[in-house]
């Protein structure tokens, strides 16, 4: 529906296709024709004055993959994702993508971007569909040819029968799919989504993702950070923990759990620091990573269930005892020390 | 639509513009049609048969006198005010300035695309202000059409810095301020309604620095047809503030949007 379909890339560790990325220096390992980084940085930096937001990170991201950039509030994800979209000149390293230069060549790249940004920025004075329009002159589209994209626009967003619905009433799940919608208008090779479901309900959630899920299909490369974990393992091929400006690593979300942490995890919830404390000295040897929280206790476990009757054994009493797999959250515990709410 | 190249991003921020304008025209008809009107009959009809009892304003009526200094002040008025709380809307409440960097667009072209846009709003303001004071007798000359470029070009001379200003902002508090204490006794003082010669001397060399008063004085000239030498300053002091505010306007938006 949205450009040509594209493979996925295969899953890359690391910094494998940091060299060779010039059209004239084609590597065996890829695909001959549209493959390739889409996007490619290289030691990227960001800094506003004294404050370093983005501390000297590479990472490349191939045609179809969906690429994730997950961490906390201030890890430099969204200054990452403004370099990328050409909105902010990088203060240092390389940048290229789409094969060209982001320092240089912003308005060129920006012609077959697709922005999603964090905060809706839509025309709330305006109708749905003069806010597609609209976006669309921003490139110079023809009148005709947009009219065309609105429509088929409108019915992926699910919002033809809001089309001539002014866009300040509509609720927040609604005017995202409008702003995803309109990224599309252009028929951008990349679409970058920062936090696309922040501040939405679940019910909303789940309908974005379904939508993204949709253009994943057809081949579109998306590019997404997110805070929430689940929304990385359900949408990711690949994705970079990002702290505090820095990657700390990078891989598929199955490879990152399989690195850094256990099958499973049992947790131990008490509702008493003292009896927490207790039980974290008892329980220090029936797993070979204990994480002390607030709250509770994570025992990282490949069996989750036998760790459990273990600790009943031992005598703990916990509040509550959740038996749940490991999941990024817990990847990023461990990558960071700290959980992603902290 | 044929537009030069360097005009051709810019100009995708005026459809924007003129999209806004045509789907809240009813305020729109309001502000930038009927209440200068009523300013002109009330000061040029009303005002001015008190007035030109006694002589008139130097052996014209006031209605003449009066018609294009309102013409140039309704003009600056609202280039000003359109230059402040939108552009506000555009980088902090409504972020729609980011939403066209995202595009090709750059922020240069989207300050260049509202000072476009300044010159043609108020180009239509001001023809509709022309052809009623022709009709009620308010021009006196045919060299009264030139009115129109002078006026806004006094307009866009007062938009270009102010956008450039409050592209500056993050909040709009200082907006109000800038109306009532900078604006409106610009507009009570640059010799709209009486002429600066009865204003107190010290107060009569300080009125150069007021754009308005330059307009004012083109607009004046035209209207009557009357050619001076001083003219060609009044185009030279408005053409440079044009130009220092465009080129303060590109670093400030450029800072803004792009950063």
């Amino acid at each position: 529906m949205f450009g040509v379909t594209r493979n996925a890339a295969g899953v890359l560790v690391g910094e494998s296709v940091a060299s060779g990325l010039m059209p004239e220096q084609p590597s065996p390992l890829r695909a001959p024709a549209g493959g390739g980084a889409l996007i490619e940085a290289r030691d990227l930096r960001k800094s506003f004055g004294d404050f370093v937001a983005v501390d000297g990170i590479s990472f490349s991201i191939e045609r179809g993959e969906v690429f994730g950039f997950l961490g906390p509030n201030g890890a430099g994800k969204t200054s990452t994702m403004r370099m990328v979209a050409c909105a902010s000149p990088p203060t240092g390293g390389v940048l290229r993508v789409l094969d060209m230069d982001a320092a240089t060549e912003g308005p060129a790249i920006r012609a077959r971007l697709g922005v999603v940004p964090q905060e809706d920025n839509l025309d709330t004075e305006l109708s749905v569909l003069d806010n597609l329009l609209v976006y669309g002159r921003y490139f110079g589209l023809e009148r005709g040819l947009l009219r065309r994209r609105a429509e088929e626009l409108l019915a992926f967003a699910q919002l033809t029968d809001r089309a001539r619905d002014r866009v300040d009433p509509l609720s927040g799940g609604m005017k995202r799919r409008l702003t995803i919608a309109r990224a599309l208008i252009n028929q951008p090779d990349v679409v970058l989504l920062d936090e696309p479901t922040t501040g939405l309900d679940p019910q909303a959630r789940h309908a974005l993702w379904e939508r993204l899920y949709a253009l994943k299909r057809d081949g579109v490369t998306l590019v997404i950070t997110t805070h929430y974990m689940d929304e990385a393992e359900q949408l990711c091929d690949r994705l970079v923990v990002m702290d505090g400006g820095c990657i700390v690593d990078e891989g598929s979300p199955r490879q990152l759990i399989e690195r850094h942490v256990r099958r499973e995890v049992v947790e131990l919830r008490f509702l008493v620091e003292a009896d927490k404390a207790a039980a974290a000295v008892l329980v220090e040897s029936l797993s070979d990573h204990v994480e002390v929280l607030a709250d509770r206790l994570l025992l990282a476990a490949d069996d989750g269930d036998a760790t459990a009757a273990a600790v009943h054994a031992a005598g703990v009493r916990a509040d509550a005892v959740l038996v749940r797999r490991a999941s990024l959250e817990d990847v990023f515990l461990r990558l960071t020390g700290r959980t992603l709410e902290d | 639509m044929a537009a030069p190249a360097a005009l051709a991003a810019p100009m995708r921020v005026v459809e924007h513009e003129w999209l806004m304008t045509r789907r809240l025209w009813q305020g729109v008809v309001f502000s930038m049609f009927v209440s200068p009107l009523l300013m002109l009959g009330a000061m040029g009809l009303g005002l001015g048969g008190l007035v030109d009892d006694g002589a008139g304003v130097g052996g014209t009526s006031y209605l003449e006198f009066v018609a294009p200094g309102l013409l140039a002040a309704t003009l600056v008025q609202a280039a000003v005010a359109d230059s402040l709380w939108p552009i506000m809307a555009g980088t902090t409440w409504l972020r729609t300035f980011h939403a066209m960097v995202a595009t090709p667009l750059r922020p240069r072209d989207v300050q260049r695309g509202l000072v476009l846009w300044q010159v043609m709003r108020s180009s239509a303001i001001a023809s509709v202000f022309l052809v009623v004071a022709a009709v009620l007798g308010g021009i006196s000359s045919p060299w009264g059409v030139l009115a129109l470029p002078a006026a806004v070009l006094g307009a866009v001379a007062c938009a270009a810095p102010v956008a450039a200003f409050a592209a500056t902002r993050e909040t709009d508090v200082s907006f109000s301020l800038l109306m009532r204490l900078g604006v409106t006794p610009v507009f009570f003082f640059s010799g709209v309604f009486f002429p600066v010669g009865e204003l107190p001397d010290a107060l009569e060399r300080l009125i150069v620095l007021s754009p308005l008063f330059h307009a004012v004085e083109l607009c004046r000239a035209a209207a009557s047809g009357t050619a001076s030498v001083a003219l060609v300053g009044h185009v030279a002091v408005l053409g440079a503030l044009l130009v220092a505010g465009l080129r303060w306007g590109e670093r400030t938006f450029e800072r803004r949007l792009g950063v």
